[in-house]
């Protein structure tokens, strides 16, 4: 029997492909008499489209051309098919976002391509537009159904209105996060063969199949067996290639299928950042009452997203950033009232963390208010309120877990060396005056997996499927997209199985040889389709022991012996294992009460700054992130999930700005959205705590968007205590906080404006 | 690649002189295309508007770095990664390597010129405020002969310059006087690497005891072009380096600088951060 695999770093399935160059991407593929596509988009934000022209100097014929009409000509729907049916592939007659694509262009020649792309204009009636939450709430214009809302929830917990009467102290704050900008390494593409005979197959980079294959179902009106969807090998996507690779699927398969030839459209850096999707703005308001012991009494938090101009998934991003608003906290009256509002900007979209970033960010800075209003330490207003076992979360869910919140602060302010520094830095501080150092931290969760019942909608399905030579395949739609999921299935399945890492491998996904097993999204690869991999392959075993081909204990010669036998005699040996939810979960979508996530990871991340007065630049120095993840499976793999995305997050606390102007992101390019480089980056230092969730593969949790969410509060509580005089209230309260707008904060003593 | 190649050409001349032939030829129709740091990613992005070029990467006459006794002769097409390696430009011109050094990435600076980045004329350029404080001199060439220029005041509005379509720039000559001064130079891009600056300067000053005998002073990212802040400079000359001359030369910096909000940063901001550079050098000659 070999050693177990699962909490050991082996070395990445797919990694050696990687780094050797040997993977294959989108933009290597090839095929005969392939053509390439492009797309011309809008360049306003809103209006009606009256006309398009063709200038001169094009041999226009040579081209394949589509617009909204050719989708009327096919069976199919001019609709992204996703939660809504609003987005259209094309626009035919309202335009509502700058960059929405209207007409399509293929030609054998890519340059030439692109000179026929700037010879199409289009006329356009333009109509005012909407880019702020405000005008989207007021109804400056009215841009999207009967009022600008995409989506609204209201929890409630307890009796806030009664709460106020007996607070010692109210506190009021209004906070708010910027749109960001997914940056994965590999820009978007995708390759389409579409015709009548055939249907429809594309390959390309994306993070859900099932996504792209749903879509393309609606598009094309045709039975799912007629649409076949391959991931290609993925370069990062953190929710950029979530539901956006649909568009770009359809939009390559149209061309294609008018064409008779194979199509390939791939996203130039610049047509990636201005046209795709980013992360939600937010603007959230937060009203505290509390007692003068630190005792959390009430709090009502209105929470706001901008969904840009259609649907798309904005009502899912809402819910999570609704749920995790009011943090790890025991609060006995909660009222959480949320709105996803529509604008002119381009469809905001998933990005790691998916609405939780956002609302956590303002509960994290909000509490610093409240612990400066009563006149307790951050730490200790929060050890005071911190959820325990046996107590209830803002949706009415009851803690199970034996989780202890201060504890895990303990640990962290002994990482980080919390005290002493506070101390050694206030003394820095007094003795100089160009550079101020801080120390920060913030406390929070997050959900694991799809909210409340959407697992159960899912019903994942997974299989494995052994080979004569013993080998055993995984069959899943879930997408290795950097994070290390093929390594991570093979673990757990070689574990299940008692054979070799090695014997394990993980089909390439592709919608005509693997299950649904859900998108590859919400922290849930691991945790809820890990766990499927595990049942599929001791349900395999079973099968084996119970044909009496094996016994309880084997070798790897006599598990491969009995694969033989078996597939002898009674044909091809799969097992499937279909998602079942824990017992005794309860989720009513209606009033947003009950358990909304299965479990959740907790950590506490502790950020230390030195704030440059000459440049009101921010360098942090140091990050400890700590957390709580159930059994880490492969440790290597798991702390760079952590590393990664408090990289990306301190790029999302103090660099990385959508400069918009008319609702277009007018920095899209790396020269101009500052994203942080490894000179910019700290030591991040990350320790877990590992208590087992029992329906985790091997008592694992979630782990992919939980970095997301903290470093962002925790660094902007450190540069308030390296900022901060006593007696003077200085406001920090929105991200990204640029250099210039901590100089307007520090020099005129307001910063959001 | 947004643009269509076939419209492009690139002519690589066997010679200095065949390459200012063709300029005086047919003037205008033809560019200078030294690294090309700069020319690629308009390309790329489909926003090289000229289309005919002469490269003069592999012109021996352009490269190389000589020092006389009075003078360092840079070639226009000494590269970044070069400027940074020379011994006597690291003694006695450190702010031109720490300006080359903060340049892009490294491949960057293997293939950007120190001539291609004055031609370019950004007003954003790293090394170019460097240049102001040496008071380098420029070579010009064209097939009618050459020409020296003051560096300062070769650019003359938002990249453009005194060149003629005719001329190339052989080389940059720099006056070996900086023996005595403070030097100082600091880039604010905010990332450490890979940045274009908001705002950055470079500095020099001649001390008398606690008098400042001399001072220069350069900044790029805030004006149409990189520019020098005479009148700050003048406020300073011979006053004593205490407080109130900070103040004093503080209040007619800002009074001199008037930078722009862009896609990159605001006005604001650039106006006090060229301000708190300025206070930043002087407080350091003040504590040496």
């Amino acid at each position: 029997m070999p050693e177990t695999h699962v909490g050991q770093s082996v070395f990445r399935k797919e990694g050696f492909d990687k780094v050797t160059g040997r993977a294959r991407y989108v933009d290597d593929l090839t095929f005969p008499d392939m053509l390439h596509g492009v797309t011309v988009r809008s360049p306003i934000a809103r209006g009606r489209l009256r006309g398009v022209q063709f200038g001169d100097g094009i041999p226009w014929h040579e081209f394949t051309i589509v617009t909204a009409q050719d989708i009327q000509d096919i069976p199919g729907a001019n609709c992204v098919a996703l939660i809504l049916e609003d987005q259209p592939y094309l626009a035919s007659d309202t335009i509502n976002h700058p960059e929405e694509p209207i007409l399509l262009l293929a030609h054998r020649d890519k340059y030439l391509l692109e000179k026929a792309r700037r010879a199409v204009s289009f006329d356009i009636e333009p109509l005012p537009a909407i880019f702020t939450i405000e005008d989207s709430l007021n109804r400056k214009e009215l841009i999207w159904g009967e009022d600008n809302s995409f989506k609204s929830f209201l929890i409630e917990k307890g009796d806030v209105d009664a709460a106020w009467a007996q607070a010692d102290f109210i506190v009021e704050g209004e906070y708010e996060t910027g749109a960001q900008e997914q940056l994965y390494i590999e820009p978007n593409g995708m390759i389409a063969i579409a015709n009548p005979a055939e249907g429809v197959t594309v390959w390309g980079s994306m993070q859900c199949p099932y996504y792209v294959h749903k879509a393309l179902i609606k598009l094309f009106g045709l039975p799912p067996e007629k649409i076949r969807v391959v991931q290609a090998v993925t370069g990062g996507g953190f929710g950029g290639k979530e539901e956006y690779p649909s568009m770009i699927a359809g939009h390559a398969a149209l061309l294609a299928w008018k064409a008779g030839k194979p199509v390939k459209l791939i996203y130039d850096r610049a047509e990636d950042m201005v046209a795709t999707t980013k992360r939600h703005p937010s603007k959230t308001r937060i009203r505290t009452a509390v007692g003068k012991d630190g005792k959390l009494l009430a709090t009502e938090i209105d929470f706001v997203i901008d969904g840009g101009a259609y649907a798309t998934l904005s009502s899912v991003v809402l819910s999570r950033g609704t749920i995790h608003a009011a943090g790890p906290y025991n609060w006995p009256n909660v009222r959480v009232r949320s709105r996803a509002v529509a604008t002119n900007h381009p469809p905001h979209g998933a990005f790691r963390g998916f609405g939780a970033p956002q609302s956590i960010f303002a509960m994290e800075r909000h509490l610093n208010q409240v612990a400066q209003t009563v006149g307790l330490s951050p730490e200790e207003l929060r050890r005071r309120n911190f959820l325990k076992p046996g107590e209830t979360t803002s949706t009415g869910q009851v803690i199970h877990e034996k989780i202890d919140l201060s504890f895990l602060l303990d640990r962290a302010f002994s990482l980080s060396d919390y005290h002493a520094k506070k101390i050694r830095f206030a003394e820095f501080n007094a003795a100089n005056s160009t550079e101020k150092k801080g120390i920060g931290f913030a406390t929070f969760m997050h959900g694991a997996g799809f909210t409340g019942s959407g697992e159960v909608y899912l019903s994942s399905v997974v299989g494995v499927e052994a080979t004569p030579e013993g080998r055993v395949r995984v069959l899943t739609s879930n997408t290795e997209i950097g994070q290390g999921s093929f390594t991570i299935f093979s673990q757990i399945a070689a574990d299940a199985l008692g054979i070799d890492f090695d014997q394990i491998e993980i089909a390439q996904p592709d919608t005509a040889n693997v299950p649904n097993s859900g998108p590859t999204v919400a922290s849930r690869t691991t945790m809820i389709v890990g766990k499927l991999v595990e049942s599929a392959a001791l349900g395999l075993r079973q099968t084996l022991i119970a044909s009496g081909l094996l016994g309880e204990r084997y070798s790897a010669d006599e598990f491969a012996e009995a694969c033989r036998q078996h597939i002898a005699a009674h044909g091809e040996l799969k097992s499937f294992s279909k998602y079942e939810p824990p017992p005794g979960v309860h989720w009513d979508d209606e009033k947003y009460q009950g358990e909304a996530y299965g479990t959740y990871a907790w950590a506490v991340y502790v950020a230390e700054v030195t704030v440059d007065l000459t440049t009101y630049e921010t360098r942090v120095d140091d990050f400890i992130a700590l957390q709580e993840v159930g059994k880490v499976i492969n440790p290597v793999l798991a702390a760079g999930q952590i590393e990664g995305g408090v990289a990306q997050a301190i790029g999302y606390a103090l660099y990385e700005n959508v400069v918009w102007r008319d609702g277009r992101m007018v920095n899209n390019q790396m020269t101009n959205y500052i994203m942080p480089t490894s000179a910019d980056v700290p030591p991040i230092r990350v320790y877990f705590e590992e208590l087992p969730y029992a329906f985790g593969p091997s008592g694992a949790k979630g782990i992919g968007e939980l970095p997301m969410d903290g470093p962002a509060p925790a660094i902007l509580n450190a540069i308030e205590d390296a900022i901060g005089q006593p007696g003077i209230q200085t406001f920090l309260g929105q991200i990204p906080l640029m250099p210039e707008t901590l100089m307007k904060v520090m020099t005129t003593g307001g910063g959001n404006d | 690649m947004r643009a269509f190649l076939p419209d492009y050409e690139l002519k690589i001349p066997a010679n200095v002189g065949e390459a200012l032939r063709l300029l005086n030829d047919e003037p205008g129709i033809w560019r200078p295309f030294a690294g090309g740091t700069d020319l690629m990613v308009l390309l790329e992005a489909g926003k090289l508007a000229h289309k005919r070029f002469v490269s003069l990467w592999s012109l021996p006459e352009l490269r190389g770095i000589e020092a006389s006794d009075s003078h360092v002769t840079i070639g226009a097409m000494t590269t970044y990664s070069q400027i940074q390696r020379h011994d006597v430009l690291r003694a006695e011109f450190p702010l031109l390597g720490e300006a080359a050094n903060l340049t892009g990435a490294i491949a960057i600076q293997n293939r950007g010129t120190i001539g291609g980045n004055i031609a370019n004329a950004s007003p954003a350029a790293d090394s170019l405020p460097a240049l102001m404080v040496y008071e380098a001199e420029l070579e010009l060439i064209s097939a009618g002969g050459s020409r020296v220029v003051p560096y300062v005041g070769f650019h003359t509005g938002y990249k453009t310059t005194l060149m003629r379509e005719d001329e190339l720039i052989r080389a940059i000559r720099l006056p070996r006087l900086t023996a005595g001064w403070r030097q100082h130079s600091r880039k604010v891009g905010t990332r450490k690497a890979q940045a274009i600056s908001k705002v950055c300067i470079a500095a020099m000053a001649k001390l008398d005891g606690v008098t400042i005998n001399d001072i220069r002073l350069a900044y790029g990212s805030v004006a149409p072009t990189p520019v020098r802040a005479w009148k700050t400079e003048v406020a300073l000359k011979g006053r004593k380096l205490d407080s109130a001359t900070i103040q004093t030369a503080r209040a007619e910096l800002l009074n001199e600088l008037k930078p722009i909000d862009d896609i990159r940063s605001t006005a604001d901001y650039r106006s006090r951060v060229a301000a708190n550079l300025l206070v930043e050098f002087l407080n350091r000659l003040n504590q040496l």
